[in-house]
């Protein structure tokens, strides 16, 4: 398995990493018995822009790799497009995955599609996109 | 890089130079088959035989009980269908194992189970040793053979083989052992431990990958898994591979050499356990003591291995992780499933494997080097963000 130069750049120097107090938006996804968690925390503008995005992951190199990748893709996005992030366009922007991986991508999206959920429902707007197991709580 | 520190003996090792030059005229000029009647086929033979009455002496057995193979799985593979496939004729039908065997058992049982055999496999405590009781109850009339490895490939744990032979016979089943781990770590004196078979193989001690060897003692009659020729007395079958034959000859002779630094090894060992398991919220997997004296095995909570692995390699350091992601089964490792170890801890494990090339100069560098990594990773982790939160 070999990751590319890319996914070992976000992993080595991942950006955004830590947390935002206040937080508009916080997600979590995945669950710590699968060996995969991300937290996804989001400042959100009046303008409703991302104006800055911080993560926390637990998890492989692929997993802090594209929570990196992710806020980037994000940050300075408007809610909306940051709702057209897909897996598919994390795992191309880190110049591929290997196979085993690709689920780390989808945690990515959907730590992200969380986080927004998370906003949407702090200022009552209706969650109007699918939401996937994100909320499966971990325990210790 | 500051500094290059393998790490990872359990993986594989390198061939040492000794092991290298002791092949070279196998290749070179002694190419001969030793099945040929002529010269260069008897020159070949000669050698063959050598290299097996000195690995006889080393193990204390007939060089007639040793049989080479192309590795430790084909070893593996060979004891126990040949034991499993003969018991049958008898109306021995089960088997008796191990939760926490090398895959190369616990896969070779579970192809049986299809043929129609039942197996038991049985569980061990939280330091990895077979649970005696439990395996004594198993064993019956019925029982072919009866495997369980010398010690664990992951944790290190030895287990007591001895008695396990003991309750083997007891019920007239053979006692098989996979000792790949164990060979090179422990004396093992096959004129004293009364296993029925015992499997190695050669990377695992500084001879080449793509050799192994199975002992089988005298008058233990198993099926043969490789027809063929009439080669290892016509039990397996193919053109012997004398540079790798010889090459494992010289590394088993080297390695009972090296049991004398064992004590050694095994200081640098908990050292090395001793430093990593100060590190708040670690643990030791496997047992303390009953531990081969290279295998250092501790689990960080709320990190990953991988992560763990990948930054250790960047700084220079070869390691090896029971984490699902290492993997493409995305199921961390049975073997500290088996001991009690939680899915989520189990994940944040490493391994490292040392020798007698360790120094402890490599044992402070891996000790620098690693609690930064660790503490990087958690500074990074939701699940540590909550530790440190319910901490205040």
């Amino acid at each position: 398995m070999q990751y590319s130069d890319k996914v070992m750049d976000h992993f080595t120097n991942p950006r955004n990493v830590g947390e935002i107090e206040d937080a508009q938006g916080v997600g979590v996804v995945g669950n710590a018995k699968c060996g995969d968690i991300m937290k996804m925390y989001l400042a959100i503008d009046e303008n409703d822009v991302i104006s800055d995005c911080k993560f926390k992951t637990f998890g492989c190199g692929a997993a802090i790799a594209t929570s990196s990748m992710a806020t980037e893709l994000i940050k300075g996005r408007t809610v909306k497009e940051a709702l057209e992030l897909t897996n598919s366009a994390v795992v191309e922007a880190l110049d591929g995955l290997p196979p085993v991986k690709i689920h780390c991508s989808v945690l990515a999206e959907e730590a992200v599609k969380a986080a927004i959920a998370d906003y949407y429902k702090k200022v009552g707007r209706e969650v109007d996109f699918p939401l996937e197991s994100a909320d499966e709580r971990y325990e210790h | 890089m500051a500094r290059f520190v393998y790490a990872d003996n359990a993986a594989t090792t390198p061939v040492s130079q000794a092991v290298i030059d002791a092949m070279a005229p196998c290749f070179a000029t002694s190419w001969g088959n030793p099945s040929s009647l002529h010269s260069k086929g008897r020159e070949a033979k000669k050698i063959l035989d050598d290299a097996r009455e000195r690995i006889a002496r080393v193990f204390r057995c007939e060089s007639g009980e040793l049989y080479f193979t192309s590795c430790g799985s084909e070893s593996d593979n060979w004891a126990i269908k040949g034991a499993a496939l003969r018991g049958r004729k008898k109306g021995r039908t089960h088997i008796v194992t191990t939760v926490i065997e090398h895959p190369a058992v616990l896969n070779t049982c579970k192809a049986l189970e299809k043929e129609g055999f039942e197996v038991s496999y049985i569980g061990v405590d939280e330091n990895g040793v077979v649970d005696m009781e439990a395996l004594a109850a198993a064993i019956t009339e019925k029982t072919a053979v009866v495997a369980v490895m010398y010690a664990n490939n992951e944790i290190g744990t030895i287990q007591p083989i001895r008695e396990i032979c003991d309750l083997a016979h007891a019920k007239g089943a053979l006692m098989f052992t996979d000792a790949v781990q164990a060979v090179g770590n422990v004396d093992i004196d096959l004129s004293a431990l009364p296993v029925d078979m015992l499997a190695m193989s050669g990377h695992k001690i500084h001879a080449p990958k793509g050799i192994g060897m199975l002992f089988i003692r005298k008058g233990v009659l198993l099926t043969n898994l490789i027809d063929g020729g009439g080669q290892e007395k016509r039990h397996r079958a193919g053109t012997e591979n004398l540079p790798y034959i010889v090459g494992l000859a010289k590394a088993i002779e080297l390695a009972a050499e090296q049991l004398s630094d064992m004590p050694r090894v095994a200081k640098m060992r908990d050292r090395l356990i001793d430093a990593l398991t100060a590190i708040p919220y670690s643990r030791l997997n496997g047992h303390k003591t009953q531990r081969l004296p290279g295998n250092v095995n501790v689990g960080f909570e709320c990190i990953e291995g991988e992560s763990m692995l990948l930054m250790l390699d960047m700084k220079g350091i070869c390691a090896s992780t029971g984490s699902a992601c290492s993997s493409a089964s995305l199921e961390p490792s049975h073997v500290l499933l088996a001991i009690g170890v939680p899915h989520e801890k189990a994940h944040g494990s490493i391994r490292l494997s040392i020798s007698h090339e360790t120094t402890e100069e490599d044992i402070d560098y891996i000790i620098e080097t690693l609690p930064p990594i660790v503490q990087r990773l958690r500074d990074m982790s939701p699940l540590w963000e909550e530790v440190v939160k319910n901490n205040k």
